[in-house]
């Protein structure tokens, strides 16, 4: 653990500065020796079974779910109809180098190991973390787990090595918060996943410092379809952090994840995304906690970038007196369409809920929240809190509020508050008179507008939020 | 030693001309009144000289050190040294004076130069003693629940920091009561020196028995009709502007 702690104090500074981490639009071309070519049918998902040399109940059970995707139909009855654009047949499902990830950064191919250096990986790993997987397209390059938390017996590997060397617990859980007929995507993530971090936290044991997944995509017309399980033992606590980017291109770019956590009871898990998509990506994933007695599962995610992000991470709060929250922030600048929100299901009595979610639209951007909050009549002593404000920068944003709350019984307490506010153009003025640029001056504003949030956020987090904030901003004035 | 002129400037909005010809020269060191009724153009003047994009600036130009800084956005301007103090200054929530005015002065330094956050503290700490501004107003938004009286003060504060060439103060001592009235005027004096110019905004006299002017000037419906020593101030407080109307009308 020394190793860990004494690098902390290093930390409080920004752990990303002397990197150049100017922007994830950055490629290199590289060969791919797996490669499930173009187009998805159930050869496709043959092949990506195969080279990860799958039993049989995992090859089935992803079969199975390529018929529920193809049965399904796109959800436009309620969802925007720009998902009519995702052409399936011209994505490529899978591709990588090898599946087995490398345990030191120089064992990694020199492409590879450059982008992750580009965006700071190894760096934040010296500094502050317990262990590192970053993925590149289909596959976990890199993973690594300090040993004094291995020593724990917490496990971190990607979702292909946990097939492989913990299938009893992978199959204990797997698919059974989120399962495959969830929604169109989760299907198709259930049909051909590929990476993802498996993680176990053992009884009692909590892990000090922040587990981190990153997700690069590197090519073209591909799909990226990480598959994350973390299940937290009785009373284990655990921070996971994930970041993700890729390059822009003029065709369109799939990442569609499916996430599941297990707090087992009184567990603490605590999952944060930081996603800086370029805008040419599609993100459409489904990320669903279950918290048994006494448990607390918190998502923070923080969108930026894509073209469309549909995202409404969600809790079922199945035991006692356990704890879900949501803290969400979108920034929908011009062309992207935040589609974001959050879900959570009481299921049992004195459960409590918080959602928080702030959207900011720029120009021509989009955010819409959708919440749900769902409390049967037969509970007692459930609370939800739900805070949705929106933030517009120039007139033309749009900004839409479906807040579904259905509370069933008289003996819970239900808050919802909504805001919508405006940065004017008197206080753009206001700012650049001060000297600051437009886009200094815009970014400030959003940072204003999140400040209360992100001050509850890890220091590492919070600093990297600022810069993603600062970069979309300056990149947004004409 | 530096100069601010302003030259035959002529400001419309919309359809609307409001500034009509105005003509001054602010050099470091003096400090310009420039009185006159409410609705006669004197903010608009103002904010057209900082670049603000609701004003067009139809005829003339507005020059600093003989280089003319109308092709330039308001931020440049800002750099170059012009400061408006504002009559209505705008909230920015969740930003504190502490936060904007740490980016204000990044935002002057050269590309990977880094504010020194310790000096920078101990100098923004030493303006609020000067204007007698409670630290507590350091984590505060900034101007968010301010009372009237809070925001001019904050203004000159910003403008303390910032140390600019020009300042441009538009009624700064409106909604003062009289002790805020002193300590706004105590700072804008602290600050009066050889490498600052002012121009003073204000429809009453008040104020400037607290910061005495050099020059003074009328203005009405865009123009300015008379100009004079800060006897001309005193003059209008006892006659009212209705007598420099009469004046024009019978010249
Ligand atoms: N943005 C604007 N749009 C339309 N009219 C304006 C605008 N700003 C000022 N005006 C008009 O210009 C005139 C002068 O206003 P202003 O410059 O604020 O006067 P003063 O500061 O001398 O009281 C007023 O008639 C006012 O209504
Ligand atoms: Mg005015």
């Amino acid at each position: 653990m020394s190793e860990i702690t004494d690098t902390l104090e290093t930390t409080l500074e920004n752990p990303v500065s002397g990197i150049d981490q100017s922007s994830g639009n950055f490629k290199y071309d590289m060969t791919y020796d797996f490669d499930a070519g173009t187009g998805l049918n159930e050869r496709t998902v043959d092949y990506i079974s195969s080279v990860k040399k799958e039993a049989p109940w995992i090859h089935d059970f992803r079969q199975s779910a390529l018929k529920t995707f193809f049965a399904k139909p796109l959800p436009t009855h309620w969802a925007t109809r720009d998902l009519e654009n995702i052409n399936f047949d011209k994505i490529r499902y899978y591709l990588s180098q090898g599946q087995k990830p490398k345990r030191t950064w120089a064992e990694v191919p020199e492409d590879i190991k450059r982008t992750f250096e580009r965006l700071g990986i190894p760096e934040q790993e010296r500094k502050f973390l317990a262990g590192v997987e970053a993925q590149f397209d289909s596959e976990a390059a890199y993973s690594n787990i300090k040993e004094a938390v291995s020593k724990q017996g917490v496990i971190f590997m990607n979702s292909t090595e946990a097939l492989r060397e913990h299938p009893e617990i992978f199959r204990k859980y797997f698919g059974k918060v989120i399962p495959t007929g969830d929604n169109k995507f989760s299907a198709l993530n259930s049909a051909v996943f590929s990476g993802g971090s498996f993680i176990y936290v053992p009884p009692g044991v909590k892990v000090s410092h922040p587990l981190q997944a990153y997700f690069r995509i590197n090519a073209e017309n591909f799909g990226q379809f990480e598959r994350t399980l973390i299940i937290c033992d009785e009373g284990s606590e655990l921070t996971y952090m994930e970041g993700c980017t890729a390059p822009k291109f003029s065709t369109a770019t799939l990442h569609s994840a499916v996430v599941e956590l297990v707090a087992l009871k009184g567990a603490k898990i605590q999952y944060i995304t930081v996603q800086n998509w370029s805008s040419n990506v599609f993100n459409l994933v489904t990320k669903r906690g279950l918290a048994h007695e006494e448990a607390e599962i918190k998502w923070i995610d923080c969108n930026i970038g894509s073209r469309l992000t549909m995202k409404y991470p969600g809790v079922v709060l199945k035991g006692r007196k356990s704890r879900g929250e949501v803290i969400s922030i979108a920034l929908a600048n011009d062309g992207q369409h935040q589609d974001t929100g959050a879900k959570m299901v009481h299921a049992a009595d004195e459960t409590t809920s918080t959602v928080v979610s702030k959207s900011i639209s720029v120009g021509q951007g989009r955010a819409t929240y959708r919440g749900v909050v769902h409390i049967p009549k037969n509970l007692k002593g459930c609370k939800n809190n739900t805070e949705c404000d929106a933030l517009l920068i120039n007139t033309n944003s749009r900004t839409d509020t479906y807040p579904a709350i259905t509370v069933r019984g008289d003996r819970h307490a239900v808050q919802h508050e909504a805001s919508v506010s405006k940065v004017s153009a008197e206080q753009i003025f206001y700012m650049q008179q001060r000297g600051l640029t437009e886009g200094q001056a815009m970014s400030l504003s959003v940072n204003g507008f999140i400040n209360d949030l992100a001050r509850q956020f890890p220091m590492e987090y919070s600093v990297e939020l600022k810069r993603l904030i600062d970069l979309e901003m300056e990149g947004s004035v004409g | 030693m530096s100069s601010l002129e302003i030259k035959n400037l002529h400001v419309s909005t919309g359809d609307k001309e409001i500034v009509k010809g105005v003509t001054l020269t602010i050099n470091s060191g003096e400090i310009h009144a420039v009185m006159g009724p409410n609705g006669t153009g004197k903010s608009t003047m103002a904010k057209a000289i900082a670049g603000h994009p609701d004003y067009v600036i139809t005829q003339g130009d507005v020059l600093i050190d003989g280089k003319s800084i109308l092709e330039k956005e308001s931020d440049e301007r800002a750099r170059e040294g012009i400061f408006l103090a504002f009559q209505y200054p705008s909230e920015i929530p969740g930003v504190s004076i502490a936060n904007f005015m740490r980016a204000a002065l990044q935002a002057r330094m050269a590309e990977g130069e880094e504010i020194d956050a310790s000096a920078y503290y101990k100098r923004l700490y030493q303006k609020m003693d000067l204007l007698k501004i409670d630290r507590k107003f350091t984590s505060r938004s900034v101007n968010e629940g301010f009372s009237g009286g809070e925001k001019k003060r904050s203004e000159i504060l910003q403008m303390a920091l910032l140390e600019p060439k020009f300042a441009l103060m538009d009624e700064t001592d409106s909604g003062l009561d009289i002790d805020a009235l002193r300590i706004v005027s105590d700072g804008v004096n602290s600050l009066r020196g050889p490498n600052l110019g002012i121009l003073l905004i204000t429809h009453y006299q008040r104020l400037l028995s607290y910061i005495v002017p050099d020059h003074v000037h009328v203005m009405i419906e865009g123009r300015i009709v008379k100009s004079g020593d800060k006897s001309l101030a005193l003059e209008l407080e006892s006659r009212g502007y209705d007598w420099v109307k009469q004046e024009l009308a019978t010249a």
